[in-house]
């Protein structure tokens, strides 16, 4: 079996959001960038079937050279090869549209995309993906198995879960559940020697136009004060009369 | 030329982001001078879609389809497109919905942008504005595409009354078996979900241990609210990962967000910052979520909890 992680650089959970440019561009200035966490899910699920059923792991990056200590931790956490795009990543189409030209070169059995990134948070590039490449595709998954053809995925629903049967090839837009918080894996010395040996690809883009561009950022608008209450009486009042919420 | 809108159902009943896209769907029908058809599957009473605005339905009803299938609902909201000739289609934030847009974008060509928050900020160029970074910043984004899919922030416009007669009629297209099928659903139907809750009720590592739930699910049941909880009270497995919110977990959109015992994390903000109302419960003054919250009780939950529960049941019986 042959998988392909996707793998998305996003700025640290904890990073301020800052712009430049007059609002125009995002500020990298000290922001950390790591493995956006739906991927890491995805990734450590795919270390699972590297594990236990010999499957081969790739990962890839549409991204600058920016984005390469990212792939190389994807490497170090014990992924075989890893394929950077040559390309700014823009809109959500163009970055599937890249993804879909790896897919189909390599002919992967198994994609695994994380359910949304969380920068620009479209949710679309995996779904893209597999309608560019004709394979199924399930949203929101955790819980994931393959045998031989087949694959069994549970997707998140609305107040519960679906189980779903699929014939490979299958992309999947993942998230924690696929594997536990505990599960994920900090690479060790040996992971990080190793990755600095392993193939890091780069791949140069095929044409495709973006069909969405940003044209300004916005901040939110600092909110008011909170008001304490004094009293349960008093906070009942206050959601009841102000906020009229109750 | 007209505006498209997929409303969701659930057992022939329409959801409350329903209502709402068609209510958006009305107002971008207005910026461009045209109206309204929504694409109902296996919808019922679909003539009230019109108390929104929509001036026409288009009713798929076949069995097969009961379970949510993406590509084949992507196909029929595509074939919807093209036999209305529709130049935006607008799709709601729910967990269908944004399933089957990526789908339906690549067979359209459309350009897609989710979490919208407004009406366009202009029609040509067509400009939208959306949440981005996790709810910590906006975007407003031009699409380059002839034809546009919008995705609705939930609980971001509202509901809103139009009174148009809709028109049903029947759509009917063949479904092949694509070879994908639901072997199961496993589904509470007795307890409301985060996703479709006015009001949600979360609490964090404060409430001590999972035996400590008692409190806030009874408050939840006051309020006919849904439960929700910080990241690591699920990671520790007191309350299921479905109820895990923020930024890496599920975003909240609800009219009020009560968090008790929980201190404010940036991850845990980013995830509930499109609620409108948000209420802290929390021993400790400083507590960062005091920071982000519009009213807030400091305070020992074990104590304030219980007294809002009793003062909340005098409160309804008043009310009733
Ligand atoms: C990559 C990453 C992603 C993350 N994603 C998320 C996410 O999506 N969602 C999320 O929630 N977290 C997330 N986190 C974790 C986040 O950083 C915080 O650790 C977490 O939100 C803290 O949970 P908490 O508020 O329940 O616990 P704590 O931070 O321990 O806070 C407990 C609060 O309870 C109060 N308290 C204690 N006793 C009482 C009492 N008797 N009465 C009233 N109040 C009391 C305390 O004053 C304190 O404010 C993420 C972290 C990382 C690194
Ligand atoms: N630039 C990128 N390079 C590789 N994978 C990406 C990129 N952007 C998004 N993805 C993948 O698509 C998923 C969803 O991203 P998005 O559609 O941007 O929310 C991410 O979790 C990644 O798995």
């Amino acid at each position: 079996m042959k998988i392909l992680v996707c793998i998305s650089h996003v700025p640290d959970t904890t990073s301020k959001i800052n712009f430049t440019d007059g609002d125009t561009k995002f500020d990298n200035n000290g922001v950390q960038f790591v493995i956006n966490p739906n991927d890491e899910f995805g990734l450590t699920r795919a270390m699972w079937f590297k594990e236990k059923q010999g499957a081969v792991v790739h990962v890839a990056n549409v991204g600058g050279p920016e984005t390469e200590p990212t792939l190389r931790k994807a490497l170090a956490i014990g992924a075989d090869e890893a394929i950077r795009i040559n390309m700014a990543a823009t809109d959500g189409y163009s970055v599937a549209v890249q993804l879909a030209e790896v897919v189909k070169d390599a002919a992967y059995d198994l994609v695994i995309a994380g359910r949304e990134s969380i920068d620009y948070n479209g949710g679309m590039v995996p779904g893209m993906i597999a309608q560019l490449t004709g394979a199924h595709f399930v949203n929101t998954c955790i819980g994931l198995e393959v045998d031989g053809n087949s694959a069994t995925a549970i997707r998140e629903i609305d107040g519960g879960k679906e189980t779903l049967k699929a014939s490979l090839p299958l992309v999947i837009g993942g998230q924690k559940g696929l594997v536990e918080e505990s599960d994920l894996r900090i690479p060790n010395m040996r992971g990080i020697m190793q990755a600095r040996t392993k193939p890091l690809h780069i791949k140069e883009p095929v044409t495709a136009e973006a069909e969405t561009t940003v044209d300004q950022f916005e901040k939110p608008t600092p909110r008011g004060a909170v008001k304490l209450a004094t009293s349960v009486d008093e906070l009942v009042q206050l959601l009841h009369n102000e906020a009229k919420v109750i | 030329m007209s505006v498209l809108v997929f409303t969701e159902s659930e057992e022939g009943k329409f959801k409350k982001i329903a209502q709402e896209v068609v209510s958006y769907a009305k107002g971008v029908a207005d910026q461009l001078g045209t109206t309204v058809t929504a694409v109902s599957i296996n919808g019922e009473h679909n003539e009230e879609l019109g108390k929104f605005g929509a001036s026409k339905v288009l009713m798929v009803s076949d069995d097969s389809l009961t379970n949510f299938n993406a590509e084949a609902y992507a196909e029929i909201i595509q074939q919807a497109a093209i036999k209305e000739n529709a130049q935006v289609v607008i799709l709601s934030s729910g967990a269908n919905s944004k399933f089957l847009a990526p789908l339906l974008a690549i067979e359209l060509k459309a350009g897609y942008i989710p979490n919208v928050t407004h009406l366009p900020v202009s029609s040509t160029p067509f400009k939208v504005r959306h949440t981005v970074f996790s709810n910590k910043a906006y975007a407003i984004s031009e699409f380059n595409t002839p034809i546009k899919i919008i995705g609705l922030a939930k609980n971001a416009f509202g509901v809103k009354e139009n009174n148009v007669t809709a028109a049903v009629e029947r759509f009917q297209i063949e479904i092949t078996a694509n070879g994908m099928e639901v072997v199961s659903v496993d589904k509470a139907t007795d307890k409301v979900t985060i996703a479709d809750a006015e009001i949600v009720v979360s609490a964090g590592r404060g409430m001590k241990g999972p035996e400590n739930w008692g409190m806030i699910e009874e408050l939840a049941k006051v309020l006919g609210a849904a439960t929700a909880c910080s990241k690591p009270v699920s990671d520790m497995g007191w309350r299921p990962h479905s109820e895990h919110v923020g930024q890496t977990g599920k975003p909240v959109a609800s009219n009020l967000y009560i968090a008790i015992g929980i201190s404010g994390a940036i991850q845990h903000l980013a995830g509930i910052n499109s609620s409108k109302v948000k209420v802290v419960i929390n021993n400790d003054p400083e507590a960062p979520f005091f920071k982000a919250a519009d009213y807030g009780i400091v305070g020992d939950a074990f104590t304030v909890v219980p007294e809002l529960v009793e003062k909340l049941k005098e409160f309804k019986s008043q009310n009733a």
